[in-house]
């Protein structure tokens, strides 16, 4: 089974890490993500840039409207997503602990995936 | 899992930095003081490092700090007006869930105008430009005054006193607490910009010192604060993405030896993607409200630079017309300047040259025009006249640094027959916005 692991975090905070403290995080990240790969668990993983680089289709209207900004005003902000393999809920939520101690603050959804279409262009990027 | 680099202080210092301008905001409203406010924000800040690592930081930071800040200071008065015993520190270490919902309907709703209040009153139109960003530094960004008299190389003391001037001058200067109409809004926002293109540009002149390269950062912190109270708002878009997209070369512009690369030669790979793609997709989404300014322009002519993988990739022509819009929308010979250098690359050396005669007189004490007039000259092979040029950049030169850039030219135009083709790139730094 394929769930997403997105990942929320104030991206106030996050932005107010030091640059030192920021790549701390990633290079423990990086030791999680390359431990699932080798166990056949990880798939494809992003980072987002802030939300103040985000627009939004809003189609409540004909034509559509488009809005600077996220789609929500929240709290914490959806600023990246991991795809993994787990037998089930519990070995999802066992690799959503292990990314979550990587990095510290926020919240991790665990959220199984109905439809999965890879990227299928010639030589795309993995 | 324990790590040096990433103790709980760090991440709750990182919390606070986040938290700061809001909560800040918040309790200059309460309080109608910039002292009392600072000074409640300082003892939440004192308890929040305290209770957070014992207890796990709340749900709500901001206002944790707000109410515990609010707290602080109330009890302070009490207890200095009638000596009142104090409740328990415990007492208030956390929010209850009664608290919560109320200090988010108090504070969500004001977020906008606590902030943009906090940001302008540091610009108000009293103070000099030096003490604005100071008091930004200090009020704002949460640096502290031995910080900020590093970074603008002055004695703690003589810091000190700035800001507290700047404070005095506020204090009896009329701050209005009521919430801003639509165009008062907006004379806001182009002061605070304007506030914050100078603080980037303290840090990027002298990005070889990493106490004031700092500047920068702050600067890209604050810019992204307004436009999180503006997000619609074009130029700021274009603002951040100067900034970022300026930045992001830090670098590459500088050698092992601290002498400043020009672009040309600097090492792209170098250069931060990430800023970069932010940058470009800042530019793109301003673009579309199709209401340009001068940010949106600077930061199109960076994102031009930023766009070509090698120097010579560049599209001169481009950025050519991007000065020209520049030049119709802040006429100056700096702008000019700018624009000549991109001709230089477009039609030559001797276009550039008439580009800028007419600005020998306005820039007669600028040391990059000197630069850029010897560098044209020298493409000439007008190697006499390009050394008179050289000499009086030198004389005019405000650091080593751009005195050891002039006399590299000076040794291609004293006789080396491999004079480097394509220089000229002399241009000044971002500081041409004024």
């Amino acid at each position: 089974m394929m769930y997403a692991i997105l990942c929320y975090h104030e991206e106030d905070v996050v932005c107010a890490w030091t640059k030192e403290q920021d790549d701390a995080v990633m290079a423990r990240l990086a030791v999680v993500q390359e431990r699932l790969t080798k166990e056949g668990r990880m798939g494809a993983s992003l980072r987002l840039l802030p939300t103040s680089a985000a627009t939004t289709l809003r189609k409540s209207q004909e034509p559509p409207l488009v809005i600077d900004g996220p789609f929500a005003e929240t709290k914490e902000q959806l600023l990246g997503f991991y795809l993994v393999d787990a037998d089930d809920l519990d070995g999802a939520l066992e690799i959503a602990r292990a990314l979550g101690e990587a990095n510290p603050g926020g919240a991790l959804e665990v959220r199984p995936v109905g439809l999965f279409v890879p990227d299928m262009r010639q030589g795309a990027k993995s | 899992m324990t790590d040096t680099a990433l103790t709980d202080t760090a991440f709750i210092h990182a919390a606070l930095t986040a938290a700061r301008p809001q909560a800040m905001g918040a309790l200059l409203r309460y309080f109608r003081d910039l002292d009392t406010a600072e000074e409640a924000y300082q003892e939440a800040c004192l308890r929040a490092l305290k209770s957070w690592p014992q207890k796990g930081p709340p749900r709500d930071p901001v206002a944790w700090l707000i109410l515990v800040g609010r707290n602080a200071a109330l009890d302070g008065k009490r207890r200095a007006a009638r000596d009142a015993p104090l409740p328990p520190d415990a007492a208030i270490s956390d929010l209850d869930d009664i608290e919560a919902p109320m200090a988010e309907r108090l504070d969500g709703a004001h977020y906008r105008d606590d902030v943009l209040r906090l940001l302008f009153i540091c610009c108000h139109p009293e103070l000099p430009h030096t003490q604005q960003i100071a008091l930004a530094l200090r009020v704002v960004s949460g640096l502290s005054v031995k910080q900020i008299a590093r970074a603008f190389l002055v004695s703690e003391a003589a810091m000190e006193q700035r800001i507290t001037r700047a404070k005095a001058r506020i204090a009896k200067a009329e701050v209005p607490f009521e919430a801003p109409g639509a165009v008062e809004r907006a004379e806001r926002f182009q002061t605070v910009a304007a506030m914050i293109y100078l603080v980037f540009n303290e840090g990027y002149s002298a990005a070889a010192d990493p106490a004031r390269a700092g500047l920068c950062e702050d600067a890209i912190r604050l810019a992204r604060l307004l436009l999180r109270l503006f997000p619609a708002e074009p130029e700021i878009m274009g603002l951040l993405a100067l900034l970022l997209l300026q930045h992001a070369r830090a670098r590459a512009r500088f050698d092992a030896a601290g002498e400043p690369v020009l672009l040309d030669a600097q090492d792209r790979t170098l250069w931060d993607r990430e800023r970069i793609i932010e940058g470009l997709a800042l530019v793109d989404k301003a673009l579309r409200h199709r209401a340009p300014g001068p940010y949106q322009v600077q930061a199109a002519i960076a994102a031009t630079h930023g766009r070509a993988a090698r120097a010579e990739d560049t599209d001169w022509a481009q950025i050519d017309a991007l000065y020209a819009a520049l030049e119709f929308m802040r006429p100056s010979p700096v702008v000019t300047l700018n624009r000549a250098v991109a001709v230089s690359k477009v039609k030559g050396p001797e276009a550039a040259l008439a580009m800028i005669a007419p600005l020998e007189g306005p820039l007669s004490g600028y040391f990059h025009f000197h630069g850029a007039k010897g560098a044209f000259l020298l493409q000439l092979e007008r190697n006499a006249e390009a050394k008179v040029a050289f000499d009086t950049a030198i004389s005019l030169a405000g650091t080593a640094a751009e005195a050891s850039q002039i006399r590299r030219y000076l040794d291609q135009a004293a006789g080396d027959s491999a004079a480097k083709k394509g220089g000229g790139d002399v241009g000044p730094g971002p500081a041409d916005a004024s």
